[in-house]
């Protein structure tokens, strides 16, 4: 048996003011060197925000999926109407969200490793996030988490297929040789 | 590479519908900083002063403050600068929300608007993509419905939009322009838009916005935080609730309106009720505030959560912000049930809150005693609130009466005469003021009001105590953690300053001291205009968590800029005095500076004589308010003193002009 510690963020939609300060310093801690850039279309936590409807909504990144949803739910909470979209924390191929904007790639979040604390807790002010820690017992060994190379070139693949990317790679070294 | 900017403006012309990306100088930054700074100083060099609000040559500039877009808590202004069709003058109003970081993000600091649209357009800027878009469909649709129906038709629900209502397309003169949770509202913008034909901008930007020093702009971001949470446990004893924390007033959270409802004035501006403050009305607004307050909402990128969503039973959801809550039940001597619907529409059309509701309760005191007849309101309802939503209709759509109310209290009283012009009471530059009367002579807000380009009193009020406090210990208390003055000095200003006896006003704060205690509220707003800053954490409230000592630090590490507390004291003021020169050669001069004829009930003419006359000389202008050419060529404004000696503005000896040469002018600037 092996410990580990989840870290867990806990979401209060009524406390939040749809200020995206998550979102800002999510993308200025991510960008390499850290801080030099901030551009939360990078960040991997977005607020779902719809004032007129009254819905704020953080949702942080989750796993890459490679295909999209057949059909979707609609959910009603207080009245008010949610697309399944709104709270879905996978980077798929129907929408921009957790996806690097540029590239494409997806986003996850990763709770600000190193960091003591997520960052995102920490600038919210108001307190419509907040961390919690729990240790856990568990059975098996982790698996190695895949790293961010690897979760963009799955991407790629999926995208573009196997032979096509092995071909660019193949063409780019050469221009580089 | 630029740090904080992109560098590059956005420019438009909408009479030949061509665009053009324009890269810019990063020596105007360092001069001008950005925002209201490098506004001004396309103002100045594009819009001379025979051009009009509505002519095709004056501009419409959309500009991000210079650190918009970067981590700094708050920092999220949209300064709109053009020429005010109600003064004449620049105007300059600012707006939170989300649009100018969101602009930064799409890759440009400015949109320089120029032109007329011969049709109704809409503007869509995602990232490099920028489109002219037919907005026919959108023509006498409300502003916060046009967000919403671009956003559906672009399908970009994270764009966001900054749009006018009817009142805008109609030139009304005190039209707005509303964006999501807040509103560029003074000075008339919303019109010049409308002239332009331009309904709304939206924007969405998913590029990037760098610092130039990473870890050390970080630290500082988050020391402003750490502050913010103290300052929110730590809130200033002995002063109203609203000048107690930080933010903008926090009229959405706050319930308790005695001081408001008490000490400003009702009507146009007219009737202090002494006393309405009862447990009744106490309990009734409370329960109509939280039932139709949906939630407390921020501006990007800040935790004050100054603003609210607000859903009155059988409207449209709309937010709002500060003291609109109270503009409309006032100017009604109604309750603030009649307040919250008016202002939806009103919002909906896009009109200054502030201005609004008094030029209505003008309206109807001018029927009231004879100068205007029930034949100039055809068809007005008999009850009270009935006749503003009536007046409300005839003003946006400029029928009738309504197209000369449209033009503000000043412009209307001139047209219609007859003694109108006794009514139009509570206007600086021809703009409407707060309504306020007060009893003695405060020589703080005298020079404010007097000199303050901004307009409004709240734009230029910050930092210094807006009284004594009654006790010497209260005062010593107050200084110990006052790490927010430029000078040591300003603390034994205040701590010698008393409620009553030979320390009070009007005589203390001595001329000199007022003149330094304005001039350091009015660096520091300039400061925010410029960086983007909004004025609820720094330069209005007490003791904000930004002041003239991290600035500095703020504007190096984030824009790369050497900076340090002298050189953007100097900034600050040259774009200040080229604000100052482009009013001044349209025409505005001492005769200009003054409050509201009855905003005092005790008046000091010599003192007040000399209060203006040695403000203008601390600030190195002549005794006509235009400064002089020495004080022009210091702060590098030399192409500014040529053409003022050109236009015979100043003379070569630096006095001021002869009186018919400024008669001249002054003509010139009104045709
Ligand atoms: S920082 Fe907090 S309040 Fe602001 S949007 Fe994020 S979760 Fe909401
Ligand atoms: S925990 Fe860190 S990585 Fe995850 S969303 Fe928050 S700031 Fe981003
Ligand atoms: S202090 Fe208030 S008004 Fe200012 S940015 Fe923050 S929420 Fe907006």
């Amino acid at each position: 048996m092996k410990k580990r510690t989840i870290k867990n963020i806990k979401i209060d939609v009524d406390k939040c003011n749809g200020c995206r300060a998550c979102e800002v310093i999510c993308s200025a801690f991510h960008a390499v060197p850290k801080y030099s850039s901030n551009n939360p279309a990078r960040s991997r936590i977005r607020v779902i925000h719809d004032p007129l409807r009254d819905i704020y909504v953080p949702v942080y990144a989750g796993e890459y999926t490679v295909a999209e949803c057949a059909g979707r739910d609609k959910y009603v909470i207080d009245g008010k109407e949610y697309d399944e979209c709104a709270f879905c924390r996978a980077a798929c191929p129907s929408r921009e969200e957790f996806k690097e904007p540029d590239s494409g790639l997806p986003l996850k979040c990763d709770m600000c490793e190193g960091e003591e604390e997520p960052l995102c807790v920490k600038w919210c002010l108001v307190d419509a996030l907040t961390y919690e820690e729990r240790e856990e017992e568990v059975e098996v060994e982790e698996e190695e988490a895949p790293d961010e190379i690897e979760i963009g070139l799955e991407t790629l693949i999926n995208k573009h297929g196997l032979d096509k990317i092995l071909d660019t790679v193949e063409q780019l070294a050469k221009d580089k040789g | 590479m630029r740090y904080a900017e992109t560098g590059i403006n956005l420019e438009i012309d909408l009479s030949r519908g061509n665009i053009e990306k324009v890269a810019t100088d990063p020596k105007e930054t360092e001069l001008y900083l950005g925002g209201l700074g490098t506004n001004t100083k396309l103002l100045w060099d594009r819009v001379p002063p025979e051009v009009d609000a509505f002519s095709p040559d004056n501009l419409l500039i959309f500009g991000a403050g210079l650190l918009c877009g970067t981590p700094a808590t708050g920092c999220n202004r949209t300064i709109v600068s053009t020429i005010s069709p109600q003064t004449g003058l620049m105007a300059f109003s600012m707006m939170g929300g989300f649009w100018a970081p969101e602009l930064k993000y799409a890759g440009y600091d400015k949109i320089v608007l120029r032109g007329k649209s011969p049709d109704l357009v809409y503007l869509w800027i995602h990232n490099d993509k920028v489109e002219i878009r037919d907005a026919s469909h959108l023509r006498g649709k409300g502003a916060i419905e046009t967000a919403e129906i671009i956003k559906r038709e672009l399908n970009e629900p994270r764009a966001q939009v900054a749009a006018i209502g009817l009142a805008g397309e109609n030139r009304v003169y005190y039209a707005s322009i509303e964006q999501g949770r807040s509103s560029a509202s003074r000075g008339g913008i919303g019109a010049v838009m409308g002239d332009k034909g331009v309904k709304a901008i939206a924007v969405r930007g998913t590029k990037d916005i760098s610092v130039a020093r990473p870890e050390e702009f970080l630290a500082l971001c988050n020391e402003v935080l750490e502050y913010i949470k103290y300052r929110e446990e730590h809130p200033i004893p002995g002063v109203m609730p609203i000048l107690a924390g930080l933010g903008s007033p926090q009229e959405m959270k706050i319930h308790d309106e005695k001081w408001h409802t008490e000490n400003f004035m009702w009507g146009n501006s007219r009737t202090r009720r002494k006393g309405f403050w009862t447990e009744e009305i106490e309990k009734e607004w409370t329960e109509t505030m939280e039932k139709a307050r949906t939630r407390l909402i921020s501006c990007f990128n800040c935790p004050m959560k100054c603003g609210a969503t607000i859903s009155m039973p059988g409207l449209p959801t709309y937010m709002m912000k500060c003291f609109t809550k109270l503009t409309y039940t006032m100017a009604a001597y109604s309750d603030l049930d009649f307040g919250l619907r008016i202002a939806q529409k009103a919002t909906e059309y896009g009109l200054d809150g502030f201005s609004a509701p008094q030029v209505m309760a003008f309206a109807l005191e001018l029927l009231e005693n004879g100068i205007l007849s029930k034949d100039d309101f055809p068809g007005m309802p008999e009850d009270n609130e009935g006749r503003f939503f009536y007046l409300l209709d005839m003003i946006v759509h400029r029928k009738g009466i309504g197209d000369t109310l449209a033009k503000g209290t000043y412009w209307a009283a001139k047209e219609i005469g007859n003694g109108a012009e006794d009514y139009a009471h509570n206007t600086i530059k021809k703009h409407e003021q707060l309504p306020l009367k007060l009893s003695m002579l405060n020589p703080i807000y005298f020079l404010m009001y007097s000199t303050g380009e901004k307009i409004n009193i709240t734009q230029i009020e910050g930092q210094f105590p807006q009284a004594p406090f009654p006790s010497r210990e209260a005062r010593e208390e107050f200084v110990k953690d006052w790490i927010q003055v430029p000078d040591e000095k300003f603390k034994q200003y205040f701590l010698d300053w008393e409620p009553r006896g030979e320390n009070s006003i009007p005589y203390y704060p001595t001329v000199q001291m007022t003149c330094e205690i304005v001039d350091w509220q009015e660096r520091m707003h300039y400061i925010d205009d410029a960086l983007g800053q909004c004025a609820g954490l720094s330069s209005f409230p007490l003791k904000p968590p930004y002041h003239i000592h991290n600035y500095p630090k703020f504007i190096s590490a984030g824009a790369g800029i050497a900076m340090d507390e002298e050189k953007l004291t100097e900034a600050a003021k040259r774009y200040r005095t080229l604000v100052r020169a482009i009013n001044i050669r349209r025409g505005m001069r001492r005769k200009d500076e003054k409050p509201p004829e009855n905003h005092w009930k005790h008046r000091f003419p010599e003192l007040e004589k000399e209060l203006l006359d040695t403000y203008y000389k601390f600030k190195g202008w002549n005794e006509e308010g235009i400064p002089t050419k020495e004080t022009l060529e210091s702060l590098g404004l030399d192409y500014v003193a040529r053409e003022f000696l050109e236009r015979g503005i100043l003379s070569d000896d630096e006095t001021a002009a002869t009186d018919e040469n400024r008669e001249a002018v002054t003509e010139t600037a009104n045709q």
